[in-house]
């Protein structure tokens, strides 16, 4: 009699919190869905606008004053170019400082404050980036309104995520491998190049793409720098013909992107420029998803071959 | 350099191995933490070919003691060391001002007390002691570690698959790869710290079969908390207390007739 009583008291406080588990499921089910309802939305709209701009013509061709002969080929080739020297610059410096952070560096009172310096850069305005690229990069050391200048401003504002994405990646391996290799005799250079780098590259490349596609979509650097809105021509090929068969002329030439394209495009009178302006959008939504889909196949792919 | 072993240790050298067949001596080992002493006054003398265990509480520094030995507290900031460590014949100060760890690490093998293999393949795991070391040749390479996977008794399990995941193995075949790891090296010494923790009582009595075997070729301390494994495996037995060795003897007569009081509270099970 008395242990019913007992089990009847478990069950009615059991199933109250189970009720309450279960709505707290629900709503976050149901706010789930806004949030995912809010970006279909966003795709939707640009897509209804843009797609059917989106042809070969319009990947082929420069700028026009004419809406429907206007095409976004100097903005995605300028967008390449720059994410090429983005990447150059930011995986480099992002790992190596990451690397020196986790593995490196004494814990002390100098690298504390480092570290908190770095998770307040990830935090500054972009704009700002773009202020420093135009003292820094455009008049100090005059390389002009150039990609070289643009990469590299773009690159100063992706550092901080790789910085993190790196030590992230580093700290998930357990210290008794690190053991395991020092104990063997390894330097800790060797420990790094042996072992860590290679255990934590899905974590890093996720982390540089993550990377990478934030900066795909900054415009404000960009703009800042002196990114031109209306080019008709390609910067200078990487490739020429002559010995020695590459040129880094490009890297000085003035570009556009496609960020700038569109926003050019937006603040244009005319239904036509607008839905150039969709379809440039929809091209960029989809470089930024595609290349989020990549780092997160890349994760489980790498990641299932490394037990601890 | 110190002509005659210090006496306030309260260490019992009757039954000490002569020193011709002395492989380390630990002589008046501090060892700090920061500003914590975890060591003091450690003075004891490792036989060549033996199988030595370290045991005592929790936190008397057996584990640190055993770490001291290959120079692993040198990865972390804070440590320090006084006093030194002689690895005869030739005498050298294993703590002295020109030697580098890394030597001291080549020379000294360590299991831990859980297998840490690499995310690499079984060759791989065994092989990079002999990378790191110089060795190229696959041919030479291939020998050694077959060699080492025989010596850890390995072989016959991995052979066909050499080249697959060390972590495929099961937790008893990952701590033998670690040992065959540790030994392809041909270190002088090999250190295990609680090798056997992990593992259910079979993987256990394989990995004491090993260490058993590998005292004819290495010299060997093992840290425990299983004093019927100290038992079983060791030669001479080191009991350690609050950061103290109490009492270094032939494991045998330790066991049976232990001259201090602590070590018999200890090893009747009264503490610890």
């Amino acid at each position: 009699m008395r242990s019913e009583h007992f089990l009847e008291n478990q069950k009615q406080t059991a199933s109250r919190r189970k009720a309450i588990d279960l709505w707290f499921g629900r709503l976050g089910f149901v706010l789930m869905l806004g949030t995912l309802g809010v970006l279909a939305v966003l795709l939707l709209n640009l897509a209804v606008n843009g797609l059917s701009r989106i042809d070969w013509h319009f990947l082929t061709s420069f700028p026009s004053r004419k809406a429907a002969e206007a095409g976004v080929l100097s903005a995605w080739v300028g967008t390449t170019l720059l994410m090429l020297v983005t990447a150059s610059l930011a995986i480099p410096l992002g790992v190596a400082a990451g690397v020196y952070l986790e593995e490196y560096a004494p814990k002390n009172r100098w690298t504390d404050f480092i570290e908190i310096n770095i998770a307040n850069l990830a935090g500054v305005p972009s704009i700002l980036y773009g202020l420093m690229a135009l003292g820094l990069f455009v008049y100090k050391f005059k390389f002009g309104q150039s990609i070289l200048a643009g990469g590299m401003a773009l690159g100063c504002l992706v550092l901080p995520i790789v910085i993190v994405a790196t030590r992230e990646s580093l700290r998930t391996i357990p210290s008794s491998i690190r053991e395991a290799a020092f104990a063997l005799g390894a330097t800790r250079w060797q420990a790094v190049w042996h072992h860590l780098l290679r255990y934590s590259t899905g974590g890093i490349a996720t982390g540089v793409i993550l990377a990478m596609s934030r900066a795909i979509g900054e415009s404000s650097p960009l703009i800042t720098i002196g990114a031109l809105t209306f080019i008709a021509f390609l910067p200078p090929a990487p490739l020429i013909a002559q010995p020695p068969f590459v040129s880094f002329e490009w890297l000085f030439s003035p570009f556009t992107a496609l960020p700038i394209q569109m926003f050019n495009w937006v603040s244009r009178p005319g239904e036509e420029f607008q839905a150039n302006a969709a379809a440039a959008g929809l091209i960029l939504m989809v470089i930024t998803l595609g290349m989020n889909g990549v780092a997160i196949l890349l994760r489980r792919h790498v990641q299932r071959n490394i037990k601890w | 350099m110190k002509p005659s072993s210090p006496i306030s240790l309260g260490t019992n050298q009757t039954d000490a191995p002569s020193p011709s067949s002395v492989k380390v001596q630990v002589q008046n080992l501090n060892f700090f933490y920061g500003s914590h002493q975890v060591l003091r006054s450690v003075t004891m003398d490792v036989p060549a070919l033996k199988v030595t265990a370290l045991i005592g509480p929790s936190g008397c520094g057996k584990t640190t003691l055993l770490r001291c030995l290959n120079r692993m507290h040198d990865l972390y900031p804070g440590n320090r060391y006084e006093g030194s460590i002689l690895v005869q014949p030739d005498g050298t100060n294993i703590l002295g001002a020109g030697v580098d760890p890394i030597q001291v690490r080549m020379r000294f093998g360590m299991v831990f007390q859980k297998p840490n293999p690499f995310p690499k393949s079984i060759y791989e795991n065994v092989a990079y002691g002999l990378r790191l070391q110089g060795v190229n040749q696959r041919r030479e390479l291939d020998e050694r570690v077959e060699k080492a996977l025989r010596e850890a008794a390995l072989w016959e399990e991995a052979k066909n698959r050499l080249h697959q995941m060390a972590h495929n193995l099961s937790g008893g075949q990952q701590q033998r790869l670690c040992i065959a790891r540790a030994i392809a090296t041909d270190p002088d010494v090999v250190l295990f710290d609680e090798p056997t923790s992990a593992l259910d009582p079979i993987a256990t009595s394989k990995i004491e079969e090993l260490i058993v075997e590998l005292k004819k070729r290495v010299t060997v301390l093992i840290v425990t908390h299983n004093l019927q494994q100290a038992g079983r495996i060791s030669d001479m037995t080191a009991f350690m207390y609050l950061g103290e060795l109490i009492e270094f003897g032939e494991t045998n007569r330790m066991f049976t007739n232990p001259a201090k009081p602590q070590t018999e509270d200890y090893i009747s099970g009264r503490f610890g």
